[in-house]
């Protein structure tokens, strides 16, 4: 589709763009301010650290440390992916979360209890959460439960649960499920010599790309066929899309699935690399569902965008962790990311601002042309 | 020329928005006294100019002036502080409130934080009697009718004494005898020496009350008449430009087999225990336009709701073609033939951030001409066919398929569903208030619409509130009262005023 040319400043994407970059550049900001706060000393140092993340490495550890931020990217971006799928549907999967947990805890069992291999075992965790997410859909459309409502308690629901469940197949000395190396190599995703081009990082793995392919089998779905067609307008216009006859509760079912599977596909692309395990005593919800929020706004809500701010997200997460703790208590990592994440949901705010500024012009210029048309329209005549 | 200066006068306004000019050099002039219309099509800039006098927009050029004195209006306080007052097309009421209420909301005479009633009841219960407004001070505007509703806009605005009144398109709501009630409550307060600036483009109404008549069309100013000296022909000429065909052009109906069957049919009503729509049967022929009458909230949307699968029914059965689709899904009664222009354009009929195109195939994309078997969208095949019915139905926007539908003018929005809904070739074409809100133009070419698929040997159901669309297309009416069908009607052996006591409710068939 061609689009009639527009200014630069009024294409839906350059507008995201330039709210985006304005909420990183508050992030670190704000992150520079409560450095300076803390100890202006080290400020500038610090920051600088967190923004260089694993450059500051020399050759080869950075290659390592480089696959490792890729390797946390990917769960980054099936959560944002989950979240965005669901919105173009008109709904606010927060639930996300606990879809994440449904599927780490469906893969780990998996692979634990069952020694399944790692496709079963991806699987398992993608269905685990999809019914997770069917729970949602189901009480949105027979009960007219909020689907923000019903994912926040999921979400505490399913953590106990997984805790529960991967009690069972934990390590003896430790909180933590037992590694996969260990115990079930099998249950290990392939590397296909990725690998390798990370200076052998074990955790580089098919997940990256599988990932990257995934975001644009949701792009195509989204804007290529029938389903999301169909999905788009359910979430655009409910009524619009019944008065057409279009299937409109079983949609919203389906999509709440597949926001749990991209979720739970993406518990499963993380856990089952084997870089970290489970811990079972854990007592709050992980924060990984709840960044992809940030990052799918962040990504402008498109799944190609999402790529680039997952990246982003976790590429600062990865700096956090260089911070001076000689200088700075050990939370200053978080802190500093954390900042920035929580600035990043502000895309849809800033955004919104500049249209609103654009729109008030074009209301204007819209009602001029109404009239002018009428009047050519009546000259013609 | 007398010397008697205007009661408002608004001289060489003009009012431009970026790119146009929505008030070109008008002026309107309004005596002490008279009733003046004020007559134009939508957009022909009459909006634009009560904004103006209400101090909503600031003109460019031009003066108004009160009693002969310039006057400068910045804001609706301005001009409320100059006695002028509107009754708006929708009612500014506290649902909750009482009449009294309603009527001294802002203007509170109180006495020590305390509200003094009685004195403000004593003058509203004055200017009821003087001016013939009966109302019951102390009842609920929740409790009252449309028509009461209005004459406590009306007391509204006698009450703060305003001298300019200002009618917004007052009859659109309102039965046949309720407008008879209101142009006489017209006459007496002219007669009492208010100024009434009368807002419509209903002809006949203004032959009937007004007595000199301002013309716009297209932001310009076309002139002024006095009513004793011109003819309905004369008004619409000035208003549209040429001359238009008031009456349908139709040869007699020749009905023939059933296609729409409603047997005992009921759906319960949203808002109370009763049911919207209670035990009603009804048939619609090939060949046919029947014309379900009515004022706004007797069930008609309700009705429409049932037969087209928007909602369940609580009993009885609907056939189309002699199938039962009583319970078939919506998609079903599509493919078997139903096409559905919906009420609410905005509600049902559009998604207004799909495209133009997208909006076009909403019935349709599904098919294999625009979907592949692979489930994609075939997206070059949805442009052509959009293209198409842009073209027959003259759908204008400002990129053609790709302009996103919000954007759109209600005109063109509505021709896109009809243009999408005729196309589909239906054997049953339900209308639902087709026209509301378009200008005679855009009416003309619709109504021509429906009586071709009439003649093509369609069913078509028509649910208007607009008597003359009811009196000139149908072929047969059923009025509906609170959820029933009270009688049926044939629009040539019926007139108007008898269409409106089914209406009303005071009378009913057997």
């Amino acid at each position: 589709m061609k689009k009639e040319k527009t200014s630069l400043i009024r294409s839906d994407g350059f507008q995201t763009l330039l709210a985006s970059l304005v909420c990183i550049l508050g992030g670190i900001l704000v992150g520079y301010i409560a450095l300076l706060i803390i100890e202006p000393s080290g400020a500038l140092e610090a920051i600088l650290a967190v923004l260089k993340s694993f450059f500051r490495y020399p050759g080869k550890l950075m290659l390592k440390y480089m696959g490792q931020t890729l390797v946390r990217t990917v769960p980054l971006l099936m959560c944002a992916l989950s979240v965005l799928f669901a919105y173009k549907v008109g709904m606010f999967n927060i639930g996300v979360a606990g879809q994440y947990v449904a599927g780490a805890c469906g893969c780990l069992y998996a692979a634990l209890a069952w020694k399944l291999p790692w496709l079963p075992c991806l699987l398992i965790g993608m269905v685990a959460a999809a019914a997770l997410g069917a729970i949602s859909g189901w009480l949105k459309t027979q009960c007219n439960v909020n689907v923000v409502i019903s994912g926040i308690m999921l979400n505490w629901i399913t953590l106990y649960l997984t805790n529960l469940v991967l009690g069972t197949v934990k390590s003896p000395n430790s909180p933590y499920t037992l590694a996969l190396q260990g115990n079930n190599p099998s249950a290990l995703l392939p590397s296909m010599g990725l690998g390798a081009l990370f200076n052998n990082e074990k955790s580089v793995t098919i997940a990256i790309p599988l990932a990257i392919i995934m975001a644009i089998v949701v792009w195509v779905v989204l804007n290529k066929t029938r389903f999301g067609y169909e999905l788009k307008a359910t979430g655009n216009n409910y009524n619009a899309a019944k008065y057409a006859g279009m299937k409109e509760n079983q949609n919203i079912i389906l999509t709440m699935v597949i926001a749990g599977a991209l979720a739970g596909m993406g518990a499963g692309l993380l856990f089952l690399t084997g870089i970290e395990d489970w811990e079972t005593t854990i007592s709050s919800v992980p924060a990984m569902g709840f960044n992809g929020i940030a990052v799918a706004f962040l990504g402008g809500l498109s799944p190609l965008g999402s790529i680039l701010s997952a990246f982003f997200i976790q590429y600062i997460t990865t700096g956090g962790g260089n911070v001076d703790l000689q200088v700075y208590c050990s939370q200053i990592s978080s802190l500093i990311s954390s900042l920035i994440i929580y600035l990043c949901a502000f895309v849809a705010f800033f955004k919104f601002f500049i249209q609103g500024r654009i729109r008030k012009s074009d209301e204007k210029k819209a009602a001029s042309l109404k009239a002018a048309e009428n009047k050519e329209g009546g000259e013609e005549k | 020329m007398n010397n008697v200066p205007y009661a408002i006068e608004m001289v060489n306004i003009t009012k431009r928005f970026p790119g146009i000019i929505a008030n070109d050099n008008v002026t309107l002039q309004l005596k002490a006294g008279e009733i003046h219309a004020l007559l134009g099509e939508n957009g022909a800039g009459k909006s634009t100019l009560m904004s103006v006098l209400f101090g909503l927009y600031q003109a460019e050029e031009g003066v108004i002036k009160k009693n002969g004195e310039i006057v400068k209006i910045n804001n609706p306080n301005d001009a409320n502080d100059l006695g002028i007052g509107m009754v708006h097309q929708h009612f500014k009421l506290v649902e909750c409130f009482s009449v009294l209420d309603n009527i001294i909301l802002g203007v509170e005479d109180t006495k020590n934080g305390i509200l003094q009633r009685d004195k403000a009841r004593e003058k509203v219960v004055a200017l009821s009697e003087k001016y013939g407004l009966s109302v019951n001070p102390d009842a609920l505007i929740e409790d009252i009718s449309v028509g009461m509703q209005q004459r406590t806009e009306i007391l509204k605005m006698l009450y703060r004494d305003n001298e300019i009144l200002i009618f917004d398109e007052p009859t659109a709501v309102l039965t046949p005898q309720e407008i008879e009630e209101l142009l006489q409550i017209m006459k007496n307060l002219a007669a009492e020496g208010k100024s009434i600036l009368f807002i419509t483009h209903k002809l006949n109404e203004i032959m009937s009350v007004a007595d000199r008549c301002s013309v716009l069309r297209k932001g310009k100013y076309i002139g002024t008449v006095d009513i004793k000296d011109c003819t309905k022909d004369d008004l619409s000429r000035m208003m549209v430009g040429r001359d238009v065909e008031f009456a349908v052009q139709k040869k007699p109906a020749q009905p023939t087999d059933v296609v729409l069957d409603v047997k005992n049919l009921s759906v319960a009503s949203k808002v109370s225990k009763k049911m919207a729509v209670n035990d009603v049967t009804f048939q619609v022929r090939a060949g046919e336009i029947v014309c379900i009458a009515g004022i706004d909230g007797n069930g008609q949307s309700e009705l429409v709701f049932g037969i087209s699968g928007l909602e369940n029914v609580a009993g009885g059965t609907i056939s189309l073609l002699g199938n039962d689709i009583t319970h078939a899904p919506i998609r079903k009664r599509s493919l078997m033939g139903m096409s559905h222009i919906p009420e609410d354009r905005h509600k049902h009929g559009l998604v207004l951030d799909y495209t133009l195109e997208d909006n076009i195939v909403l019935q349709r994309y599904f098919q294999p001409e625009f979907t592949n078997k692979f489930g994609f969208l075939r997206r070059k095949n949805i442009r052509t066919y959009a293209e198409r019915l842009i073209e027959q139905y003259d759908v204008r926007s400002g990129q053609g398929p790709i302009t996103i539908s919000r954007a759109m003018s209600g005109g063109n929005q509505q021709k896109a569903i009809i243009a999408r809904e005729i196309d589909k070739d239906p054997q049953l074409l339900i209308a639902v208030q087709p026209t509301r809100g378009l200008d005679v133009g855009a009416i003309e070419y619709i109504h021509r619409q429906i009586v071709a698929q009439r003649d093509a040997g369609k069913a078509v159901l028509l649910v208007s509130l607009e008597l003359d669309e009811v009196m000139t297309v149908s072929d047969r009416i059923l009025v509906m009262y609170e959820g029933e069908i009270v009688g049926e009607l044939d629009p040539k052996a019926t007139t108007v005023e008898e269409l409106g006591l089914y209406m009303a409710g005071a009378k009913k068939e057997g």
